[in-house]
């Protein structure tokens, strides 16, 4: 059995058909299980207060709205490579969902820097990559509705999205490549495992980012599934008034 | 049952409240239009049989 069994269209829906409850099921207890923790559960912090309790929603969001694109990137790549339709659905459906954890990490954000930077906003390296970001996504999402013809569609945003991908990048590594602005570095390092983030809080935060990831997954699936029927009906449609 | 959240209560609510409310819109909007696509399908593929 090969992945590409799945760029067909009917073998696709019959998969997501059987992994999505699975994938609504383990999101929602992810999702509302590690905010609930986090917010009930968790002490405040000794600096910051209980405005800590905001890293359960702006982290996984943050952490979802790049791989989100990153995600974005490789459907697209399949796409310009092998010419699959699925993959640039995934990508397109996928869009909103990547716009939608920018904008929760651009908010939360902005609403725990007040209280703690004294500003709502500054223009640091981190925080304008994420901007730009956004802009990428809203670009994206106005590319697939402005171009009538699906194919050239995915083919023009496949170009955005590997020109975005550099905005996706800096997102991450904004603050080690300028080592200035209000930003701190990551909480949670993957590749060197020193995080700054206590237990208390790192057990709750896993099983959101956990979730978050899981309801991405999910959106992505179900979303697709949409694109795949519409781009069948608008298909039956054309059929019907050539036979006509 | 509610934790006390001092004097930053009105930050930390409104991080909630805004972050639940996009997801939970993001959520709806992606199954209604996920239903209206089902039944647009369903109903050109009997408007296709149909017309034989």
């Amino acid at each position: 059995m090969s992945l590409w069994e799945y760029a067909n269209p009917v073998k696709f829906l019959r998969l997501s058909e059987r992994v999505l409850p699975v994938l609504w099921a383990g999101a929602g207890i992810c999702v509302v299980g590690g905010l609930l923790w986090g917010f009930f559960a968790t002490p405040d912090d000794y600096r910051q207060g209980s405005t800590v309790k905001i890293i359960f929603l702006h982290v996984p969001s943050a952490l979802m709205a790049i791989n989100a694109w990153f995600m974005m990137l490789v459907a697209s790549l399949i796409w310009l490579v092998r010419r699959h339709h699925v993959s640039a659905l995934a990508a397109r459906a996928a869009a909103p969902v990547g716009a939608v954890m920018t904008v929760i990490a651009l908010a939360t954000g902005a609403i725990w820097g007040q209280p703690m930077w004294g500003t709502w906003w500054a223009w640091d390296p981190r925080l304008t990559a994420f901007l730009i970001l956004f802009l990428f996504y809203l670009g994206y999402i106005a590319l697939w509705e402005a171009i009538e013809d699906p194919d050239t569609a995915a083919d023009l945003t496949s170009v955005l999205c590997l020109v975005g991908s550099v905005f996706a990048v800096l997102s991450r590594y904004a603050v080690q490549f300028w080592n200035q602005g209000l930003h701190q570095g990551t909480s949670v390092p993957v590749a060197t495992g020193e995080r700054t983030v206590s237990d208390v809080f790192f057990v709750p935060l896993v099983i959101c980012m956990l979730g978050f990831g899981l309801l991405f997954l999910a959106l992505v699936l179900y979303r697709t599934g949409t694109e795949i029927r519409l781009r069948r009906t608008r298909a039956l449609l054309a059929r019907g008034a050539r036979s006509a | 049952m509610m934790p006390d959240l001092g004097k930053y209560a009105v930050e930390v609510m409104s991080a909630y409240a805004v972050s639940l409310m996009l997801l939970a819109l993001l959520v709806w909007v992606s199954v209604a239009r996920g239903r209206r696509a089902r039944s647009a399908l369903l109903q050109a593929e009997q408007e296709v049989h149909g017309d034989g």
